[in-house]
Order: C-alpha cells, then sequence, then structure tokens
C-alpha cells in the first residue's frame, strides 16, 4: 500500500497527540522508567485515584523481557510503544471519541469492521482491574478499553477510562506491513528496524540470557525496601518509582527462568503490597 | 388491554452473558408482574450486543381492584385495641361488623384496594426489577455507583404508547433509541413494539439472535456453495457470533495455501478460538483453504477491506502456528517431559510430573483388566500423555491438548496405540463425544479420571450445587462410561485404594484421606442420572444399589438388566405382588405387637402342609440363588426366585397367618419374613415401583 495518504509511525503518534489535545487532554511525555505497560506510568495508576477530573495522554515505551525474539518474530516485541488515553470521570460519549481517533488515523468505519470484543483487564502486580474490550479492527486486535473498578485495591470513583492502542499493530494495520521491522518509521526512509532491531536483538540477549540475576533479586530486594522507606516519610511518588522497579526487576527475572511457579506468585504478591501501599500514600498525602 | 415495550441500550454485552440476561429478565419481570396483580397475554425478550429488550402484551390498564377481609379484637376488647385495629384498616367503628365465629363476637372489616394504574405500577416496578438483574459481572462508570453490565446509553420505556419515566441509575427513561453503532447512530423515536422493530431493522439490527443465527448460518452455506464448499456445522459458534453483531454480512476469505499442511484441528483452532471464523470443507470433507468471517457492517467497498484485513490477521496467526509445529517437532516429546515439574495440578496436589507418576502406577495395575492393553505400550503412554502441555501449540492453543501429543508422538515413530492413547485419554468429555475402546486408550483415560477423582476428594474439592470447578462430574461419567462400554470387570474402592496410596506413598504426599465409600457414592449418583439418560428405570437402579456394597459396575449393570427382564414377565409381577403382601403382613403386625419378626422359622411349629412347602421352597430358593449369584448368573438367580411364586400363592390361599395360638402366628411371621431375605439376596425390591 504505497498510498500518500497513508500515515507514517511517526504520523500516527503526532496525529493520536493532536487528536486527544483537542479532546483537553494533557499531552504528557514518556514516563522515565522502564515498565511492562502504559497503565504503571503514575499519570494512570495514581491518578486514576481520588476525585479530581484528569485527562491525559502520551506514548509510553513498554518493555516486557519474555516476549523478546531476538528480532526474529515479526509480531513480537521485547520493547515496543503504547498510546495511552485517560480519561476520568469516563465521559458519556468515550467511545464515539475513541472512535473518532480512528477515523483520525485513516480508519474509516464505513469500510472497516470494528468491534468491541469482551476482555475483562487484571493487573496482579497492580492490584487493579476493571471491565471493556479488546477493540478489533478487521480481526485484529488494535485496542485495549477499560473502565477502571480498582486500583491498588483501592475503589475508582469517579471511574477512568483508559484506551491503550499497541502503536505497532495499529501501524501495521494501516500501513498493510506483515512485518513490525517494515513499518515506515517517517516517509523517508527511515523503517521500524532501522530504529529498533539492534535493540531487540541486543536486548533479547540480556533480558534471556545475561541480566545479572544475583544483581536483578538485589535490585529487587533494594527497591522494595525503598519504596516502603519512602511510604513512611509519606512520599507517594518517589515511592511508586520504586514499585516500578521492582516490577521490572521482576520481570526479568521471570525472563531468566529462575522464578518458580511458587515463587511467582510470592513475587506478584510482594509488588502488589507495594502498589497498594503507593496508592494509598498517593491518597492520604493529597488528604493532607 | 396495552403493549409494554423496554429497551435498554449499552455499550457492547458479552456475547457469552446475553441469552441468560434475556432470560431473566423475562422470568423477573414476569414474576414481578404476577406479583402486582398484572395478568399479561404475551411476553417476549430479545437481546442483541447493545440492547436488552422486552416485549409485554395484552396488560390491563389498571391493577385489579381488590378487597380483603381482615378480624379484629373481640367486640368487648380493651378500647385501646379496637382503636389501634381501627386506625389500621383506615375505618371508624360504623364501619366494621360485629360477626360471632361460635369462639366469640368479633370486630371484621372489610378493606377496599383500588387498583393502580398500570403506568404508575411500572414506573416503579420496572426499576426495582431490572436492577436485580443478575449480570454474571457488572461495573461502575463515570460519577455514579450504578452498576450494569456495560454503561447504559438509553432507555427506552413505553406503556400504551406513552412513556413510563423512572430513572435506571443516571438514566432516564424516554421513548428514543438509536440504531446500529455506525450505520444509524442517530437517535429516533418509536411508538410501539412493531414501529420499534421495523425502525430498527431500517437502522441495520437485526432484534431476534434466533434470526441473526438462522441467517448467518444460511449466507454462509450460500457462500461455501458458491465455491462448491461446504460449511463445517459448529453450532455453538455461531450461537456466539450471533452474539456479536447487530447486522451480520457474512464473507469469505481464503487461507494462503502454504498453511494447508498444518493439522486441520491447528487451523480450525486458530480460526475459531482467537478469530471466531467459520471452516469450510471440500467434497471429500477435508478442510478448504477458505473460510467464512462474519462482519457487523454493510462496507461500502463490499467488505474488500474487511476481507483484506482478516486474511492477514489469520496469516499472522497461523504463521505462529507454524513456527510452533516446526519447532515442536524438533524436540521429543519425551524429553518435555521433566518440564512437567513447572506445572501444577492443584496446588494441594501437586505438580503435573507427579500427576504423570501415578498415572503411570495405576494404569500398570489397571492394564491387567484390560484385555489386550500391552504393559510396555500402556507405560510409555502415560509417560507421554501430558507432555504435550508444554509444548509451543499447546501454550497458544490449549484446546488442543491431548491432539498436538499424537501428532508429535506420531513424528517421533511411537506406536499407534501410544500415538491414539494419547488424544484419546481425555475422552470421553461429555455425554456426546466418543468413548475410548482401543486398550491403551482406555487403561489411560481410566487413570487419569481416577486419579483427578480420587486426588480431589481426598482434599475435600467435591461438586455442591451447580459449582464443579474440577469436572468431577464429567470425570466420573468417563468412568462410568470407559468400564461398562468396555465391559470391565473391576472393584472400584480397590482401584481408589490404591490412587490413594500413590498420592500418600508417592513423591508427592500431598493431599488428605480418601472416604472411598463418599466417592463410590458419588459415582453411583453420577451412574443413575447416566442410566437415566438411557432411559433405564431409575427404581431398578435403586433396588440394586439398595443392597449396598456392589462397587463392580458390570456385574451391577447385569443385575439391573436381569431385574428387568425379570419384572417385564409374569413371574416377576407376581412375585413382586406376592413380596409386598408378604411385606405388609409382616410390618403391620411387628408394628401392632411391638417386636420384629425376623430369625428364621421353626419346622417343628409348621402345621399346615403348605407352610412346610414354601419353607422348602425358601431353603431350595435361597441355595441355588446364591450359587447362581456366586457364579454371577443373575438371570438364573432371578429364575430360581420364580420358584417361589407357587408356595406363596398357595400359602396365601391355605394358611391364616393370625391364627389364634400366639405361637403359631409368630412362626408363620418368621416365614414371611424370611421371603423377603430371600429376595432382598438379588435386590432390594421394596424399591420397585409400579
Amino acid at each position: 500500500m504505497a498510498n500518500a495518504t497513508v500515515p507514517t509511525f511517526q504520523d500516527l503518534i503526532l496525529t493520536l497527540q493532536a487528536y486527544w489535545a483537542r479532546q483537553g487532554c494533557v499531552v504528557l511525555q514518556p514516563y522515565d522508567v522502564e515498565m511492562g505497560a502504559g497503565t504503571f506510568h503514575p499519570a494512570t495508576t495514581l491518578r486514576a485515584l481520588g476525585p479530581e477530573p484528569w485527562n491525559a495522554a502520551f506514548v509510553q515505551p513498554s518493555r516486557r523481557p519474555a516476549d523478546g525474539r531476538y528480532g526474529e518474530n515479526p509480531n513480537r516485541l521485547q520493547h515496543y510503544y503504547q498510546f495511552q488515553v485517560i480519561l476520568k470521570p469516563s465521559p458519556g460519549d468515550i467511545l464515539e471519541r475513541y472512535f473518532g481517533s480512528l477515523k483520525a488515523i485513516g480508519i474509516d468505519a464505513a469500510n472497516h469492521d470494528i468491534r468491541l470484543v469482551e476482555d475483562d483487564w487484571e493487573s496482579p502486580t497492580l492490584g487493579a482491574w476493571g471491565l471493556g474490550w479488546e477493540v478489533w479492527c478487521d480481526g485484529m486486535e488494535v485496542t485495549q478499553f477499560t473502565y477502571f473498578q480498582q486500583v491498588g485495591g483501592i475503589d475508582c470513583n469517579p471511574v477512568s477510562g483508559e484506551i491503550t492502542y499497541g502503536l505497532e499493530r495499529l501501524a501495521m494495520y494501516v500501513q498493510g506491513v506483515e512485518n513490525v521491522y517494515d513499518l515506515d518509521w517517517n516517509g523517508q526512509g527511515v523503517r521500524y528496524g532501522d530504529v529498533f532491531l539492534r535493540g531487540e536483538r541486543e536486548f533479547s540477549a540480556y533480558n534471556f540470557e545475561h541480566a545479572d540475576t544475583a544483581m536483578l533479586l538485589r535490585h529487587f530486594a533494594d527497591a522494595e525496601a525503598q519504596c516502603r522507606a519512602l511510604i513512611e516519610r509519606g512520599l507517594a511518588l518517589p515511592a511508586y518509582d520504586h514499585c516500578i522497579k521492582a516490577s521490572h526487576a521482576f520481570n526479568l527475572l521471570d525472563a531468566r527462568g529462575v522464578i518458580s511457579v511458587t515463587e511467582r506468585a510470592a513475587y506478584i504478591a510482594r509488588v502488589r503490597a507495594l502498589a497498594k501501599a503507593s496508592c494509598e500514600a498517593w491518597l492520604q498525602a493529597k488528604a493532607r | 388491554m396495552a403493549e409494554l415495550l423496554l429497551e435498554i441500550l449499552c455499550e457492547e454485552i458479552p456475547a457469552r452473558m446475553q441469552a441468560r440476561a434475556a432470560d431473566d429478565l423475562a422470568r423477573l419481570v414476569g414474576e414481578a408482574l404476577k406479583t402486582s396483580g398484572l395478568a399479561v397475554e404475551g411476553l417476549q425478550t430479545f437481546v442483541t450486543p447493545r440492547r436488552l429488550v422486552l416485549v409485554v402484551t395484552g396488560l390491563p390498564l389498571a391493577q385489579p381492584d381488590t378487597s380483603e377481609e381482615r378480624r379484629g379484637p373481640r367486640r368487648d376488647a380493651s378500647e385501646q385495641a379496637i382503636k389501634g385495629f381501627l386506625n389500621s384498616v383506615g375505618l371508624s367503628r360504623e364501619q366494621v361488623e360485629e360477626r360471632d365465629t361460635g369462639k366469640g363476637v368479633f370486630l371484621f372489616a372489610v378493606v377496599q384496594r383500588q387498583g393502580r394504574a398500570t403506568r404508575d405500577v411500572l414506573a416503579k416496578l420496572l426499576p426495582e426489577t431490572l436492577v436485580k438483574l443478575p449480570w454474571p459481572k457488572s461495573m461502575r462508570w463515570g460519577t455514579g455507583d450504578f452498576r450494569w453490565v456495560r454503561p447504559i446509553q438509553s432507555v427506552l420505556c413505553l406503556f400504551d404508547g406513552e412513556v413510563v419515566r423512572f430513572s435506571l441509575g443516571p438514566v432516564a427513561s424516554g421513548q428514543r433509541t438509536a440504531g446500529h453503532r455506525f450505520h444509524a447512530p442517530v437517535a429516533f423515536p418509536v411508538a410501539d413494539f412493531a414501529d420499534y422493530r421495523q425502525k430498527l431493522r431500517e437502522a441495520h439490527v437485526m432484534l431476534s439472535a434466533g434470526e441473526r443465527r438462522d441467517f448467518i448460518e444460511a449466507q454462509a452455506r450460500f457462500a461455501a456453495a458458491q465455491r462448491r464448499l461446504t460449511l463445517i456445522e459448529d453450532a455453538e459458534l455461531l450461537d456466539e457470533i450471533a452474539g456479536l453483531v447487530e447486522w451480520p454480512v457474512v464473507l469469505r476469505g481464503a487461507i494462503d495455501p502454504s498453511f494447508m499442511d498444518l493439522p486441520p484441528e491447528v487451523l480450525r483452532a486458530a480460526m475459531r478460538n482467537h478469530q471466531r471464523y467459520l471452516a469450510l470443507a471440500d467434497q471429500s470433507g477435508v478442510m478448504a483453504p477458505a473460510f467464512i468471517v462474519v462482519a457487523n457492517l454493510e462496507a461500502k467497498d463490499q467488505g474488500r477491506a474487511i476481507v483484506a484485513g482478516n486474511e492477514r490477521v489469520l496469516r499472522a496467526r497461523l504463521a505462529d502456528a507454524r513456527f510452533f509445529w516446526d519447532l515442536d517437532r524438533k524436540q521429543s516429546l519425551a524429553s518435555r517431559a521433566p518440564k512437567l515439574r513447572d506445572i501444577v495440578f492443584h496446588a494441594r496436589l501437586g505438580t503435573l510430573d507427579a500427576k504423570v507418576d501415578r498415572i503411570e502406577a495405576l494404569a500398570a495395575d489397571l492394564a491387567k483388566v484390560v484385555t489386550g492393553a500391552d504393559r510396555e505400550k500402556v507405560q510409555v503412554a502415560a509417560r507421554l500423555a501430558k507432555a504435550d502441555l508444554v509444548t509451543g501449540m499447546v501454550g497458544e492453543f490449549p484446546e488442543l491438548q491431548g491432539v498436538m501429543g499424537s501428532y508429535y508422538a506420531r513424528h517421533g515413530g511411537e506406536p499407534d496405540d501410544v500415538v491414539r492413547a494419547i488424544t484419546e485419554h481425555y475422552s470421553p468429555k461429555g455425554p456426546g463425544d466418543r468413548c475410548p475402546t482401543a486398550p491403551v486408550s482406555v487403561v489411560i483415560a481410566l487413570a487419569d479420571k481416577i486419579d483427578t477423582l480420587v486426588g480431589f476428594f481426598a482434599i475435600g474439592e467435591t461438586p455442591t450445587g451447580s459449582k464443579d470447578p474440577f469436572a468431577l462430574r464429567r470425570a466420573a461419567q468417563g468412568v462410568i462410561r470407559l468400564i461398562l462400554e468396555n465391559g470391565l470387570r473391576l472393584s472400584l474402592k480397590q482401584v481408589f485404594a490404591q490412587a490413594a496410596r500413590l498420592y500418600t506413598n508417592g513423591p508427592s504426599a500431598k493431599a488428605g484421606k480418601l472416604d472411598a465409600d463418599e466417592l463410590l457414592a458419588f459415582i453411583a449418583d453420577r451412574l443413575k442420572v447416566h442410566l437415566r439418560e438411557q432411559g433405564v428405570r431409575h427404581d431398578l437402579i435403586s433396588a440394586v444399589f439398595g443392597r449396598g456394597g456392589e462397587d463392580d459396575l458390570v456385574r451391577l449393570m447385569a443385575r439391573v438388566e436381569a431385574l428387568r427382564r425379570f419384572l417385564a414377565g409374569d413371574d416377576g409381577t407376581n412375585l413382586l405382588t406376592a413380596y409386598r403382601r408378604a411385606g405388609n403382613i409382616v410390618r403391620i403386625e411387628a408394628k401392632k405387637d411391638g417386636r420384629a419378626y425376623d430369625g428364621p422359622a421353626d419346622p417343628a411349629r409348621f402345621r399346615a402342609p403348605e407352610e412346610k412347602a414354601l419353607h422348602e421352597a425358601l431353603l431350595a430358593v435361597q441355595k441355588t440363588g446364591a450359587d447362581a449369584l456366586a457364579a454371577e448368573k443373575f438371570t438364573a438367580a432371578m429364575a430360581a426366585l420364580a420358584q417361589l411364586r407357587r408356595p406363596i400363592d398357595a400359602f396365601f390361599d391355605k394358611v391364616t397367618v393370625n391364627a389364634p395360638e400366639p405361637e403359631l402366628r409368630a412362626n408363620r411371621l418368621k416365614l414371611l419374613a424370611q421371603i423377603r431375605g430371600a429376595l432382598d439376596g438379588v435386590a432390594d425390591f421394596s424399591q420397585i415401583e409400579g
């Protein structure tokens, strides 16, 4: 589809940013801590709590160490981009707004089969859950749509609507590309592989083979201790940073295959405890 | 008489919840109308992915008037009591009457209640009923606390053509709805159900799920026939798809032929699970490189983009499947087995690796009672049965467990019996599923299911009511069918004890203590259900079970069958009559006398020749009956019983049981009681009905 109207990868980001800015969202830049999904961004997790309205949109690089495929799988990446929108409280026309964003990036609902398919979202590490759908476009999942019910074990009131676009997948769809590394990044000769292929190879090697597990175990314990100490002092934001760091250390350990089935549940519970405590501290500090 | 129309339009309702919601709505509103004294002519519900609809016809415009009589205190009761009564019925002293009930003179009041307007009743009844609708999962949205399956967009409610005013959470009722999400999103008013249905159709919404399903099926068959293909039946998937679309548009896509060498089960799984595509077959029944996708849109480009998109998605899925297929075959199935250590069977029952060890040990025992089960093959099959759970393909498509194991085992050169057993050991998966008959398959299937049953019963995780999270009823049903359909002779209690020992003695000594009788009773219950489904009289089953102690299902069934045939003839029915007569007399007299008449009759006290003859017949029958039972000749045992008929009839004809001499009477009652004893050796005849 070498078509002049087909958006490049960066067009897609710019278009979505502009669209959601017009919808009243604060456009943020990526958070500077490694995390598994945009939901971990404090602009989502923490801001979903408490009574204040909050509308934000941002790109968040997401790290999933176990999904690395050394750059050899056309669909799977250990580092990819999510475009995240959070609208609090969820407006009555949130779906119409979302469909508007698809139209903005060139997906015309008159020619494409857009469907909302049940998908209940749960994050055991964040102690969070919500109901919603995966959005299918012609059979392809392009977005995760969730009404947050709980975050950090705390009821969300008001409820936030979270829209998470998988940018690579969406771009592959609109560009008609079957290999992520072939995505046209900027319309001027740079492809996704030029930017990220080497990273996928090297990080896959790191994630699966070379990450120092003794060091990671230390990092996990340190992050956990630091998080707890900061919560004692009511410093919710830095505490939460360390919760995210612990979560990433766990993901790396998991990818290295050093966590057994039984230990796994225990590690997840430890991260969840940090997330809950951070969320509680966030609300308490605001209350003061 | 008037019509009620209610529509709740909301964001997409999960397909699996729709049919149940429509049923619940019909039931709850039906009950509420009845409680409110509102009779109806018809009540119907409809459901689409976005709307839940109720139509009630023939409602009266008002509730009927009612009058109720209430009794108050005595005429001469305290002033306070009388005043309280008058207040409670809202009448004055002159308006109540006095009546002599025979037990005194009381005050009586007739309270007249005027029926309320149906519209007013509905305005209260509907919101109260709707909040009771039991969604499996519900949610809040926006700033409210109201819960529904997904956010509500509008509530349409008309009675007799006019809006019934109420609020459902944050949404006020009105007379407008909207059509298809993309074809006709602008709200419009409707007048009544006929108008609603008509306008919805114009707005690209097919209201009835059954109609959508039938339409999809017919269109899919047509699209298949155009390519000289046929639709592979999948009723469950058709139902699900009908719940995913308001305006079905059936399209046909092509599968890249280079993927057609993948196992057909893999193609099906990739198409069905993730994508909900219907599969097609060519004239020889082989899967065709084409699929049916049902869109929710009449696209401007006739669906070209939709088909192209879906074909691309399927290509990516099949490329993944091909990757796993190639990768999985690089490693032998046997070499994967150690990884089962990482998979937990159940937190309190250890890992799958340990389960495999137990299956292997139990299978070695069971192989002895299954004719033709080669011990070596049984052992190999046991070791490999679960190994595919750690392959990439089964990780991606869990429903292919067993099937992939067989493919990989064949690839690894395992013998046919082993290959077959790996797939078949999960069978039978339900009443409609084929039961394995190949010896090795039977052994492994039985060992796996018994191990599961014994494990969960030992830790008290037994099914209760509708809750059976570990599918133990299905496992029990499987055990029953495997035993009966293959005529396996085994003592279930002994097998259970052995299976329980494997839990406690093996490396995964985690289980609690098994109550084998509890598990046997559970199997008996399932057997009754199983046989009832096959039309076997339940009283015969109870009669044979009633004897207790039987744990050989094949022997048990032979008894049931012999009993059925016996009772179908004259000898049986007459003997049953005699049995009941004897039993009734003994029971009545025993009750009268406050003593039991057990123990043998004393031959020295016999007077009539009929007594002696009956006694001798009983002794003879007990002997031949016991011999026949021991030899498992149940028909012969029944025939022996038939010998009793004549002496019993003669006894009742000629002998007076209630003789004036107490000792003679007691002896005759004992003799009658012995009839029961003789029959009970074969079956508990007291359980038989009719």
